[in-house]
């Protein structure tokens, strides 16, 4: 079977960036097309809150 | 007087809150300054902190964004919350004119082709693993920078990687270049025919930026974190990414690079690269080359010598052996010669102090016949394990990329600061003959990583005078004349204040094996 891989090397290389913010910068710098997440934890870290929703969802 | 202000409800990343702790460190009248959110981390590098152990900070949750500092007088708590303020602006300034959607699927509805998520949220609590889950979900392939993420979620993550045909980079994966593309910490390497596999961060930079210095190009530079070649993980993404190399017709010539593998796995991957029948440079660092050998594969002694094979093979050249210098035996001589004139007797030990993780190992591995035993955070040998990474001990290395130098500091390539401090505080010690450094550019890196260890190297040197010796520092920049901080200027400001520059790593180790023979 083909691995599909060797199809994303014939591709342009488009990013999401989750996180540190300055890797995305640097993405931009280069013209490599880049949209960035404002990620932030689900229910603000709060790990009880956390497994309360992980349940209702 | 210790002073805090919490703001509930503002989430900031966290390497750019160390940024800021650290420009609010630099103010006159701050003895310390903890700018975060309330994490457990967060809460706890404040309680240990005698200078600053703030009440306020303690009862904060993760929710909370806090300003702590250790101040002299109110005046300078003021400036401390306008420099804060003036940081964070930036930040928002940009956003504003930016777009930042909250989820991967708002993501998807500005770039809806995303091919590659670059992932480096805490791997702590599961956070990297549902990004990343979600993302292969979505047929992305992810560059995982994060670690903190458990066996089991890489195991997991890769299996569903490689039955969706996709690539999983890590965890705790530093480097790629995918298609001609730097991700994360990266070089500006020329297009060529090397594909490289590699489970080593700077040792990959290394490699591919000696390629591009010898004039060779690589195709891929696919990483796969540390982990992938112990047994828990079997080799599941090296062996998926050296397949697709294999299949690459770009790709003409192959290098692998790792720590060696659990003996299994490395059997397998040294087998699947003999039955892909290309030119296959092997660089398991310190490891045995006897199998390597019996596989047809050509083994490498030093990651400089995987890259001068590589080029030389890409460029239909004979392969031969590196060990040696750019430079005579005659020039090597006099540099030697010249370096230990000033040394006082009591000057006998190497400081190996590293922003680089397998730069350092490489180290280590190459010294360790001649210095015997080398204290370290990452020891080669148990006994070996310093017992205060703050104290070094005869000879010592140190990796200031490791998590026990990395407890709320962002990673020693973004801030070097810290290891310009120890580069000083060892040019102090009256023991100490020789300091071995790495210096690390490229696109992630700092953006003039020599800046503050060139003035540690200066400083120290003076100081060394002034005590009636002198102080040897060895050097090598890892990177290219493309990247952004550029490779001869680099070398130029280092060697400016004072440092032997060394075009390799391996050179470099070399050089100081040879200061540590002639001093005794």
């Amino acid at each position: 079977m083909e691995n599909r891989v060797n199809v994303l090397f014939t591709k342009q290389i488009k990013i999401v960036n989750f996180g540190i913010q300055s890797f995305y910068n640097d993405n931009k710098k280069q013209g490599v097309p880049s949209v960035h997440v404002d990620w932030k934890p689900v229910a603000g870290g709060n790990k009880e809150l956390e497994s309360i929703l992980d349940d209702i969802l | 007087m210790v002073k805090a202000q919490i703001t509930p409800g503002a989430y900031y990343d966290s390497v750019s809150l160390m940024i800021i702790s650290n420009a609010v460190k630099k103010l006159e009248g701050v003895t310390e300054a903890l700018v975060g959110m309330g994490t457990d981390l967060n809460r706890e590098l404040n309680r240990n902190n005698p200078n600053l152990n703030s009440p306020e900070v303690e009862k904060t949750t993760p929710n909370d964004f806090f300003v702590a500092a250790n101040v002299r007088d109110e005046e300078v708590w003021k400036a401390v919350l306008a420099k804060v303020d003036e940081k964070l602006n930036e930040k928002k300034e940009d956003a504003a004119s930016n777009y930042y959607p909250a989820t991967l699927e708002g993501a998807l509805k500005i770039q809806p082709d995303t091919n590659m998520a670059v992932i480096s949220v805490p791997g702590k609590g599961g956070h990297a693993y549902n990004v990343a889950k979600n993302c292969l979900m979505h047929h992305i392939n992810v560059m995982l920078f994060s670690d903190n993420v458990s066996i089991e979620e890489e195991h997991e993550l890769k299996t569903e990687a490689v039955k969706r045909g996709l690539l999983v980079m890590g965890p705790d994966c530093g480097t790629a270049i995918v298609n001609h593309v730097p991700l994360a910490f990266a070089n500006v390497v020329h297009p060529g025919n090397i594909g490289m596999v590699c489970a080593s961060g700077t040792g990959t930079q290394e490699v591919s930026s000696i390629i591009d210095q010898l004039g060779g190009g690589v195709s891929q530079v696919l990483g796969t974190g540390g982990r992938d070649l112990k047994k828990d993980i079997g080799g599941i993404m090296f062996k998926h990414c050296l397949e697709a190399l294999i299949a690459d017709p770009e790709t003409k010539v192959i290098v692998l690079v790792s720590k060696p593998p659990y003996p299994l796995v490395q059997t397998e991957v040294l087998k699947m690269a003999k039955e892909g029948k290309k030119p296959t440079v092997v660089c398991f660092i310190g490891g045995d080359p006897v199998e390597i050998k019996s596989m047809g594969l050509i083994p490498a002694v030093s990651l400089e010598d995987a890259a001068r094979k590589a080029v030389a093979l890409s460029k239909g050249e004979e392969v031969k052996t590196f060990d040696g210098f750019d430079a005579s035996p005659a020039e090597i001589d006099a540099i030697v010669n010249e370096a230990t004139k000033n040394l006082a007797p009591t000057q006998k030990y190497m400081r190996a102090l590293y922003t680089g993780g397998t730069l350092c190992d490489e180290s280590m591995k190459y010294l360790l016949p001649t210095c015997k035993r080398i204290f370290s955070n990452i020891p080669l040998q148990d006994n070996d394990k310093l017992e205060n990474k703050d104290v070094s001990r005869e000879h010592t290395a140190l990796d200031f990329g490791d998590d026990e130098f990395t407890v709320g500091r962002p990673h020693p390539m973004i801030d070097p600061s810290l290891r310009a401090e120890r580069v000083l505080k060892e040019a102090n010690d009256e023991t100490c003959a020789v300091i071995l450094v790495d210096c690390v550019i490229g696109y992630g890196s700092h953006e003039d990583p020599a800046a503050d260890l060139s003035d540690a190297i200066k400083k120290g040197k003076e100081d060394a005078k002034k005590a009636g010796r002198d102080v040897i520092v060895v050097a090598s920049v890892c990177g290219t004349e493309g990247d952004p901080q550029c490779l001869s200027k680099t070398q130029e400001k280092l060697r400016n204040a004072g440092a032997i520059v060394m075009p390799t790593n391996a050179q470099a180790c070399r050089l100081v094996k040879k200061i540590i023979e002639k001093i005794g």
